[in-house]
């Protein structure tokens, strides 16, 4: 079994603290604070009774039986975190992390957003317990996720839009990281994914756990036993990981994550680092990395601002060179289709994102080389795409975007 | 595939350094070459008893030629040791100007071996010791032996990695103190004084004490605070002990010149370098250079 837990904050030879040594001391008060916060039944609880009461925990696993009759493969459960409060597993962390500001006397939040999902999400957590939100976006994702600006200011966290480099979630991150060496003291940094330094991707992993947790049992449940394929999308992987994490000791279960090949892998305009990649430093840490011969980063590309990021969590790393898990990837106009298809076949708008797990288990499926029954992380819905889907264009209708011929091109 | 390091070992293998004694400038045994040309600098100011000057400069901006052209100039300028900054893509503890001088420099299409050979031809004409200021996914995409090597062949004594704090990658830092080039230590003021100690012994040639908590980037004032931080690193530092972040005037130099042993400035450079070109910054250069032999480190 490949080791779950960080050994010096490092997955295997992933992960680490390579920053600027301004954040040491806060990253070893994080980290202190959390193992504290972690052994700390009254913590423990107050997490859980606002899963339930705020988030709307546990989300319910949804037997989608119109999708199986398309993907050719059964049953096929999905795992509704669309159902969270905002409309993605992002508040599983966020909540969890605020609570943890608290504890730790800081009144002052910031955060970076791609997709706004958890831009959103920090913003609700920071209303909820009275802190100051400020939260980074790339001007490109401000342009393509509107709405979600909006919601953000609505509630009460500023958005500070990043116009350097290629204006998404990477540059984001830097602004954000900028910020929290310039005022460390009275600040945390709510990261939205498994990436960064240590402890960071421990504790987004640990606090999106919950997925998997509840996915499980609730699988044994359904199916009596436990799923063949386990399949989530793979950004900085924190849907992923949450997912995944519960199952990672079933070695009979296959954990697949599905990352964006945006217009095709080898074309320079993708998300995949684990499939087109290799290790470098980006935010902190050890990972997979887009990057050019000389280690400059390079510019990632997909339809999905949730996706666009040219790094992954090194958790994430780990689990493929230990071969635990497996990285696939999907272009942005299957990804677009699954979005098209799944509301008339389920009555279910996924993310864009999300749409990238749905679109390789059609492709997989239609090709027999996945095996049910199968577990997806639906991790958001996709109110926020539809204007930016139905700008593109394209022929198909509504629930039309899987006939028969039409997937996997 | 290892840590960031990759596990690698450089292979050369440096004189230890005397007890009480600054590591830096040790004579490599295996080479026969004597390093050292920042200690023996520092040793000279501290005979003079003068501070010194270290500007910041981003390779490749806003040319590969202005770059050769500044080099030259300051070390005319009475530079005792130029940071020479590789240009990388997310610099993540820079403020605006040097993320668009490294933007710029970028665009450009500046390479790291380009970097390599502007130091090179630099070398055939000064001997003023060089400091390569990099964030860490250069060295490690080259791999560290490579890019150790390739910049000892150029002529750089000196390494800066930005996002490699004490304690970070033990054998990538083993095999940077091992090598010929002097590991630049950087102490915040945010650092306890227990961690404080360890990176003044650790470090080598000079210690960097960043001299606010932030990005890098040009300031009106100095913290009221700074000097006796910067004295506090010192009395527990056997290395000089250089001040930089938002050193930006002749009033900052002269400060700074007497609480530490040199000043390090980036940002006003490029900032000058934008609005007066190479001989703007030259002359912003002497202006500093000049505040500095005001004063005599404290």
């Amino acid at each position: 079994m490949t080791p779950s837990t960080p050994v010096d904050g490092r997955f295997g030879p992933f992960g680490g603290r390579y920053v600027p040594e301004t954040l040491i001391p806060a990253l070893d008060e994080l980290a202190a604070a959390y193992e504290e916060a972690s052994a700390d039944p009254a913590f423990l609880s107050e997490v859980d009774r606002l899963a339930a009461d705020y988030v709307g925990r546990p989300t319910p696993l949804y037997r989608a039986r119109r999708f199986e009759t398309v993907a050719g493969v059964g049953p096929v459960y999905l795992k509704r975190e669309d159902l969270n409060h905002t409309g993605a597993h992002k508040i599983n962390n966020t909540v969890g992390q605020a609570l943890l500001a608290r504890r730790m006397g800081k009144p002052r939040i910031i955060a970076e957003t791609g997709a706004g999902q958890h831009g959103v999400a920090t913003a609700t957590a920071c209303a909820l317990f009275d802190l100051e939100c400020v939260v980074y976006m790339g001007t490109e994702d401000v342009e393509r996720q509107s709405l979600n600006v909006y919601r953000m200011e609505l509630l009460g966290a500023e958005v500070r839009p990043v116009d350097s480099g290629t204006r998404t979630l990477k540059d984001a991150t830097n602004e954000a990281l900028r910020d929290w060496v310039t005022n460390v003291q009275g600040t945390h940094y709510i990261i939205g994914s498994v990436v960064g330094p240590h402890p960071f991707p421990l504790i987004v992993r640990d606090f999106q756990a919950v997925i998997g947790r509840e996915a499980r049992r609730q699988i044994l449940e359904a199916a009596g036993r436990l799923p063949a394929s386990v399949v989530a999308c793979v950004g900085g992987g924190s849907n992923a990981m949450g997912m995944f994490h519960a199952f990672a000791g079933d070695e009979e279960v296959a954990l697949i994550g599905v990352e964006a090949a945006g217009e095709g892998l080898g074309s320079g305009r993708s998300s995949a680092p684990l499939s087109e990649g290799r290790p470098g430093v980006l935010h902190g840490s050890l990972s997979y990395l887009l990057q050019d011969a000389d280690g400059q980063v390079a510019p990632a590309h997909s339809v999905a601002a949730g996706l666009d990021y040219p790094g992954v969590g090194p958790e994430h790393s780990w689990l493929k060179d230990s071969g635990r898990a497996r990285y696939v990837s999907v272009r942005d106009g299957a990804a677009e289709r699954a979005f098209r298809a799944l509301p008339g076949l389920e009555g279910i708008i996924p993310a864009l994102e999300t749409a990238h797990a749905l679109a390789w288990v059609v492709e997989a499926g239609r090709r027999g080389e996945v095996e049910g029954p199968v577990a997806i992380c639906l991790s958001g819905r996709g109110d926020k795409d539809v204007v930016h889907v139905a700008g593109l264009g394209g022929g198909d209708g509504p629930g039309r975007g899987w006939g028969r011929d039409g997937v996997g091109s | 595939m290892g840590r960031a390091g990759g596990g690698g070992v450089t292979g050369w293998d440096r004189d230890r350094p005397v007890e009480g004694t600054c590591p830096g400038g040790g004579r490599i045994l295996n080479t026969g070459a004597t390093g050292g040309r920042i200690t023996a600098r520092f040793k000279r100011l501290a005979a003079e008893g003068r501070a010194g000057f270290i500007p910041y400069v981003t390779a490749g901006y806003p040319t590969l030629a202005d770059t050769r052209e500044l080099l030259a100039g300051l070390a005319d300028t009475g530079a005792d040791v130029i940071e020479l900054g590789i240009p990388f893509s997310d610099p993540m503890a820079d403020g605006p100007t040097i993320q668009r001088s490294s933007q710029g420099a970028l665009d450009q299409g500046t390479t790291v071996a380009d970097v390599f050979a502007v130091l090179a031809e630099l070398r055939e004409s000064s001997e003023v010791p060089v400091v390569i200021f990099s964030y860490l996914n250069p060295i490690h995409a080259r791999g560290p032996d490579a890019f150790i090597g390739r910049a000892v062949e150029a002529g750089a004594d000196g390494i800066l990695p930005t996002d490699l704090p004490l304690g970070a990658d033990p054998a990538l830092e083993a095999a940077l103190e091992a090598s010929p080039l002097d590991l630049v230590r950087l102490v915040a003021p945010t650092t306890r004084p227990a961690r404080v100690r360890a990176i003044a012994r650790a470090s080598q040639g000079f210690v960097y004490y960043i001299a606010r908590t932030g990005v890098t980037g040009a300031r009106r004032e100095l913290r009221g605070e700074l000097a006796r931080e910067a004295g506090a690193v010192r009395a527990v530092s056997t290395c000089p002990v250089a001040v930089g972040f938002g050193v930006s005037t002749a009033g900052h130099a002269r400060l700074v010149g007497a609480a530490a042993d040199a000043a390090v400035v980036g940002s006003a450079l490029v900032d000058r370098l934008d609005d007066g070109g190479v001989a703007g910054a030259l002359e912003l250069a002497r202006e500093l250079r000049a505040a500095l032999d005001e004063v005599r480190p404290g």
